[in-house]
């Protein structure tokens, strides 16, 4: 019934729907970003060539932006560029976007990585627990610590982590990536120092770029673990209310295994999405954490480009950051069905 | 035996801790100077698109210009490239005979058709700086005509323009005059881009330095350069971070990771006053803030109402304990300490004079109006303090905030009651202010120069002919005198409030010396740790 060549129509089908799918979402997010960008009340001229320049550089910087144009005709010039995967120049490096966003991005990566690890290695456990003992002292504990997660500002914990483990302790080195002895001793090669100074088995750097990378990820882990433990309590509260566990409980079951195997594992399709969640908003940068810790990541650069109305920078990120998320959800599907072959 | 041993591991005990003491205190390489700074504004170190703090610090390290200020001396202008020049009897043809001997970093010699080259990229390649040149009456078509080299050693130029020789000179000495190795860069060229690709992230000048690495957002890297005339300066890398947070670079300077903070605001600065590990250098900037009258609004078209607020700001209260150390009083559209200033500000606090004033214009019981400014400290600790100060008189203002950016775009566009400005001049010559705070020839709203004095509507016939005719003064001790007229002639009838002159403070370890902060420009010459 089911031939090959009608089952690869159906997949291609299927492959060729979400990939118009996606262009289109991409496509709505360069016009709301473009609309947006033409509504605030900045002149991208001015904020290109500064306050000072002459009425004639400013004319000339008009013409260059293509702002003499009818607003229409920019969007599909620029769409047009786009899609030959022409992002144009960033007005406040004065680079091709692209290069940009290839050397602030790994800088993120490497620290959303690492964050979400801690906020998924710690933050499910402490979930579950709070749960087993819903309403102890566990409970609370961990939820005196999620709520610190949330409620203490990033910035103030940032320097004060830098103060007593840096400052004080001498634990770990200071803001930035690298310390200037060790600065451009490795070849870039994925940009991210750490699996740079590994592929170039130095060590030293590796240890310097890891020493460098501890506290601002240790901050993002504790946020994404606020969260992360947060859902994971509740999902688990409502597995734990469900009959099967009665009945598993009543079957003489151990608690542990209750909750181990049969909560945990209902509750997993849930706290996956949770994760995969908490990974997508690390990677769209955290401005405050990198401003604290010198951390040229994509967060300050966002920051950076809004400020300075700087279009092609903040559509080019914006783009980015929507694919993160495109490519997110296409890996935790995959992860679902290994995770639970009921959504395969 | 044994004393003589415990004696000696005590000496090796004592020995080993000043060591460690040392390597504590002293964390950045002896001949490396590394320096935490706001670094991303930087766009191009070419000198051709050049505009803005960070890649003009550094370009005054990495190049040279004809006529420059000196580490060894900034206090005046002397010889950089050129050993001597003349100026035609009419000024307008300038001869500069360069020194010999002298070579690019790159090994080439300098010769006037490096100069030649520089200066006709800077015009053609007609980016934003291309105006500072572009002021002597060249253009991209009549460029080639008006400079040439004479020979090797001679370098002749002409001008369009009735400028006075020191401001010729002052120009000249803009770093987007500086001379680049015509040969170096003429191989690089891309389809006639003048180099431009090329140029920006590095140098081929034949300053003390050569710009080595620049990852923007993160780190500009210097090398010294052994051919460098004066001798190879004593750091053999400079390096600039870029620490966005002013806490992180004090915490960075207090560890020793960083021999030079220069982002930190008053209150961290007193904080590290005290330290003996940290010296503070304080130097005046060319930087000013004042607030801008539009005279499209009501009252202030009346003198007397500009007359009475301008002595409604407490501008002793505000500099000594608001803006501790970060500014000084000044209100003159030229700041002082610097070639023609006035150095004087005739107005104080008085509201009784101020009450006087406004009862004569026929506004005893006050006003209100809305000053623009941007949501930037100390902008905004400035505008509070004046609305506070303004209201003892029953003038009521409102302070409206917005972006920075935006500020700038309402400012542009005459979109304002009054405004809370800030300038800094583009070379150091009093008619860079002059020439956008007095100057406006053309009052209509297409105006093909829309100075600060055509934002704020100002049109005002005797200072325009007063600005230009210090323009062309060629006695320099009649020019002096004559821009410091015009300064108080601004002071006592312009729509302009002069409140405050930034001061940079630079917080270093102890051990770095000779640190040199100019006029508007920083050395890293000489430094010495």
């Amino acid at each position: 019934m089911h031939s090959p060549a009608k089952r690869l129509y159906a997949i291609a089908k299927l492959s060729a729907g979400s990939a118009i799918s996606v262009a289109l979402t991409l496509l709505g997010l360069i016009f709301v970003t473009f609309a947006v960008g033409r509504l605030i009340p900045i002149d991208p001229v001015v904020a290109a060539i500064g306050e000072k320049a002459p009425q004639e550089a400013y004319d000339k910087m008009y013409r260059e932006l293509g702002l003499d144009r009818p607003v229409y005709e920019q969007f599909s010039n620029y769409v047009g560029k786009v899609v030959h995967g022409d992002f144009g120049n960033s007005v406040f490096t004065g680079r091709p976007v692209l290069e940009d966003l290839a050397s602030v991005f790994p800088a993120t990566l490497e620290l959303a990585t690492i964050g979400i690890l801690i906020g998924i290695l710690v933050g499910v456990p402490l979930g579950v627990v709070a749960a087993a003992n819903n309403g102890r002292w566990p409970d609370h504990v961990v939820r005196v610590l999620s709520l610190s997660g949330y409620s203490v500002p990033v910035f103030w914990l940032g320097i004060v982590l830098l103060l007593i483990f840096y400052g004080k302790l001498d634990w770990v080195a200071g803001p930035g990536r690298i310390d200037i002895a060790y600065d451009g001793l490795v070849d870039e090669w994925s940009g991210i120092l750490a699996i740079d100074a590994l592929r170039a088995g130095d060590m030293d750097v590796f240890r310097n770029a890891l020493s460098h990378m501890i506290l601002p990820a240790t901050l993002l882990g504790l946020f994404s673990l606020a969260y992360i433990s947060r859902m994971t309590r509740s999902f688990m509260l409502t597995q734990l209310n469900q009959e099967y566990i009665t009945l598993a409980r009543a079957k003489g079951t151990s608690e542990r295994a209750v909750i181990w195997r049969h909560a945990l594992k209902n509750a997993r399709v849930q706290i996956i999405t949770v994760c995969f969640l908490s990974y997508g908003f690390l990677l769209e940068g955290a401005v405050l954490t990198e401003t604290v810790f010198s951390w040229p990541g994509l967060g300050l650069y966002m920051t950076n480009a809004l400020f300075n109305a700087d279009l092609n920078a903040v559509i080019g990120g914006t783009i980015l950051i929507g694919a993160v998320f495109i490519l997110l959800n296409a890996l935790a599907d995959v992860v679902y069905r290994f995770a639970d072959p009921r959504t395969a | 035996m044994k004393r003589r041993q415990f004696l000696g591991s005590v000496a090796a005990a004592a020995l080993f801790m000043s060591l460690a003491g040392g390597v504590a205190f002293a964390k950045t390489p002896a001949d490396t100077l590394v320096i935490a700074k706001v670094i991303d504004d930087a766009i191009s170190f070419d000198p051709a698109e050049s505009y803005e703090d960070t890649s003009s610090e550094v370009l005054h390290n990495t190049y040279e210009t004809l006529v420059e200020y000196d580490a060894a001396d900034i206090s005046k202008l002397s010889g950089g490239i050129a050993e001597s020049w003349s100026f035609s009897a009419d000024n307008k043809t300038v001869t500069f005979r360069l020194r010999s001997g002298m070579t690019f970093a790159s090994g080439n010699p300098v010769t006037a058709n490096d100069v030649v080259y520089s200066f006709t990229r800077v015009v053609k390649a007609d980016k934003t700086p291309a105006f500072i040149l572009k002021q002597f009456g060249w253009s991209g078509e009549s460029v080639g005509t008006m400079i040439k080299a004479v020979d090797d050693q001679t370098f002749e130029m002409t001008i369009a323009v009735d400028y006075a020789p020191s401001l010729v000179l002052n120009i000249l000495s803009s770093v987007n005059a500086s001379v680049v190795d015509s040969k170096t860069v003429i191989a690089n060229e891309k389809d006639g881009d003048f180099g431009l690709a090329y140029l920006k992230d590095k140098s081929e000048g034949s300053g003390p330095f050569v710009l080595k690495t620049w990852k923007p957002n993160q780190t500009v890297m210097l090398q010294s350069n052994p051919a460098y005339r004066q001798g190879e300066p004593a750091m053999k890398r400079v390096i600039l971070r870029h620490v966005p947070e002013a806490a992180s670079q004090r915490l960075l300077l207090e560890k020793g990771d960083v021999d030079i903070a220069s982002n930190l605001p008053g209150d961290q600065i007193a904080a590290l006053e005290g330290n003996a590990d940290i010296a503070i250098s304080r130097n005046n900037t060319t930087r000013n803030l004042y607030i801008g009258l539009s005279q499209t609004v009501e009252p202030f078209t009346e003198p007397k109402v500009r007359e009475a607020l301008k002595y409604l700001v407490d501008y002793k209260g505000m500099t000594e304990s608001l803006l501790k150390g970060e500014f000084t009083v000044l209100q003159s559209f030229w700041p002082s300490g610097f070639y023609a200033s006035v150095d004087e500000n005739p107005y104080s606090y008085d509201v009784e004079k101020a009450k006087a004033l406004l009862a004569e214009a026929g506004y005893k019981d006050g006003f209100a109006f809305r000053l623009s400014v941007r949501n930037v400290s100390p902008a905004i600790d400035i505008a509070q303090a004046v609305e506070q100060s303004m209201s003892a008189a029953g003038i009521k203002m409102e302070i409206l905030q917005t972006d920075q950016k935006q500020f700038i775009t309402a400012y542009r566009e005459r979109q304002f009651e009054a405004a809370l400005g800030t300038w800094e001049p583009d070379f150091l010559d009093p008619h860079a202010n002059a020439a956008t705070f007095a100057h406006n020839l053309d009052n209509g709203p297409s105006a093909s120069t829309k100075t600060v004095a055509w934002r704020n509507s100002w049109k005002d016939d005797t200072i325009n002919a007063l600005t230009d005719a210090a323009v062309r003064e060629s006695d320099e001790t009649k020019r002096i005198e004559m821009y410091k007229d015009l300064q108080r002639k601004v002071m006592a009838d312009g729509p302009y409030i002069g409140l405050v002159q930034r001061t940079s403070q630079v917080a270093m370890r102890s051990n770095v010396k000779d640190y040199v902060v100019g006029p508007a420009m920083i050395f890293y010459r000489l430094v010495r740790k």
